[in-house]
């Protein structure tokens, strides 16, 4: 300990300062590009805020005239009755994609296909999905269940495909080893360990599709979003706050419902 | 081990019935949704084909376009970057509001949860119309509207992770003398530092793909190609931006994998 002082200096996870720094200069410099980009000038945001203030005026409080109120309840049933059949047709569809997609239980070529579909499911967003389904098959409940449905076999399938892969194969074995035909396999061997999860990621999948069947209107696939872009375009702005009103409500009951049935059921 | 032959069962009664009364009320709930929506089905069988109609439409995809989008795509990656930081910046004090033991009293401990529901029961597309109402359309209005709709997840998640730092070490560094500036830069900061830079990578990854639809309501980005593509029924330029949108996403997915694997 002969040699001059030395200071302490922070451990990081890089492997010399030099990298740190690099990092540092390189992440602060795409934030300034995309401000440039986006056309964040300080002036402009601050003129905005400025505004807000009689704008959040514009917006209080809430009103909705009877047939109004009526027309929210009307299409808030709508969102939720969407997001109830696309959760069991989602889910229903999801279990054979999940199987193939399952590295352990799935040969090479239909492993790779299904997850190229569940990360195609999940690159786009509902809203995207939406409006394609529109196109295909016309405005209405039905454009939106096809949407969420293609949405919830991306998400269901690749979850339920990670806890197929994590499955203790011992156990499928044995069920093997006792003479079992591969229906059976599944259904004593693989089936039982998965089923806990399932019920769990069911209602977890339910109160996604809730937000996304409040949304997905907006591009006229049914559900409450209709109401709430038509509310924007009039410029029905103290409506507009009863219908989002409507829909945080409606969002944090479906989240509690959830929360409760996987803590008591799972 | 005389007469009773009893027989092995995995629940007992009370939760037999339970289980049976919630599959019961699932299955009314798909049923009576089905009926109750007015789906206005008249041929059924007619769905897969126009459905097969459309995908052959889209084939094959105007190369040409990817020219055309270039710069919207960028404008999109722009948007996100730049709302992930402006929610992090806010989500910074909304997370030491929301965490139980940095938050000041109840009633901030209450205004920070409000704050982070409010922010996540709203989606993006809602923040959008709202902030162009504000600040014009254009992807400035995106950008808030995506660091609006972030702030409840950085703010959630970030909160967790401060309630389950080690409180010796803040309270060491408030006994050397900090101010409560320094006692959050040491104290604090150090301890929830990879988680930081996790979640707001992991964010950055999810506003990529929320990002893309923000053009639906002029909010900028990629999507005001994809809307007029689709509205002009041009197709193949609507499969060209699809393909580069999901060439995108899978990147930045696997990017944001690769980077939080770093920090982890």
């Amino acid at each position: 300990m002969a040699a001059g002082s030395r200071t302490w200096e922070r451990p990081t996870v890089f492997p010399r300062r030099g990298v740190k720094w690099a990092v540092y200069a390189g992440v602060v410099g795409f934030v300034i590009w995309s401000g440039v980009g986006v056309g964040a000038d300080p002036a402009r945001i601050a003129g905005g805020l400025g505004r807000s203030g009689s704008l959040v005026g514009d917006f209080l409080p809430p009103s909705a005239t009877p047939r109004q109120a009526q027309r929210i309840l009307d299409k808030m049933l709508e969102s939720v009755a969407m997001a109830t059949v696309s959760t069991l047709t989602g889910i229903v569809l999801s279990v054979p994609i999940a199987f193939m997609a399952a590295e352990n239980l799935s040969p090479k070529p239909l492993y790779a296909l299904n997850r190229g579909f569940i990360s195609v499911s999940r690159a786009f967003n509902a809203i995207i999905v939406g409006i394609i389904a529109v196109k295909a098959i016309g405005f209405g409940p039905l454009a939106g269940v096809l949407t969420i449905t293609f949405k919830t076999v991306g998400f269901f399938s690749k979850l339920l495909a990670e806890d197929l892969e994590d499955i203790d194969m011992g156990s499928v074995d044995a069920v093997r080893a006792s003479g079992a035909s591969p229906v059976q396999i599944l259904l004593y061997g693989v089936v039982p360990q998965i089923v806990p999860r399932f019920a769990g990621l069911s209602v977890y999948r339910w109160d996604i599709n809730i937000r996304t069947s409040t949304i997905i209107g907006i591009v006229g696939a049914g559900g409450i979003g209709s109401v709430l872009l038509t509310a924007f375009n009039r410029y029905d702005y103290r409506y507009v706050t009863a219908i989002l009103l409507a829909i945080v409500a409606v969002v944090l009951v479906a989240e509690g419902v959830s929360a409760v049935v996987r803590r008591r059921y799972t | 081990m005389a007469a009773e032959r009893r027989e092995w069962e995995r629940f007992d009664r009370r939760r037999r019935i339970g289980r049976f009364l919630l599959t019961l009320v699932a299955a009314v709930a798909v049923v009576g949704s089905w009926r109750f929506m007015d789906t206005g089905i008249v041929r059924p069988e007619t769905i897969p084909r126009e459905v097969g109609d459309l995908l052959t439409r889209m084939y094959p995809p105007d190369v040409a376009y990817t020219a055309r989008i270039v710069g919207p795509l960028v404008e999109t990656v722009q948007i996100a970057a730049l709302g992930t930081i402006g929610a992090l910046v806010l989500a910074v004090p909304v997370a030491l509001l929301a965490a139980e033991n940095t938050t000041p009293n109840a009633a901030t401990f209450w205004l920070g949860k409000v704050v982070v529901t409010v922010s996540r029961s709203v989606n993006t597309i809602v923040w959008a119309l709202f902030f162009v109402v504000l600040f014009g359309s254009g992807p400035l209005a995106g950008a808030v509207a995506i660091a609006f709709r972030s702030v409840g997840f950085l703010g959630k998640l970030l909160g967790e992770e401060i309630e389950e730092i080690d409180f010796g070490q803040v309270e060491a560094v408030r006994a050397a003398g900090a101010s409560s500036a320094q006692v959050l830069l040491y104290g604090i900061l150090p301890q929830v530092k990879p988680a930081l830079v996790g979640l707001s990578i992991y964010r950055w990854d999810i506003n990529i793909r929320d990002s893309t639809v923000l053009g639906f309501v002029g909010a900028g980005g990629i999507g005001v190609q994809l809307f007029r593509a689709v509205n002009a029924f041009a197709w193949q330029s609507v499969a060209t931006v699809l393909i580069v949108i999901l060439g995108v996403v899978v990147a930045t997915e696997s990017l944001s994998a690769y980077t939080r694997g770093l920090v982890r």
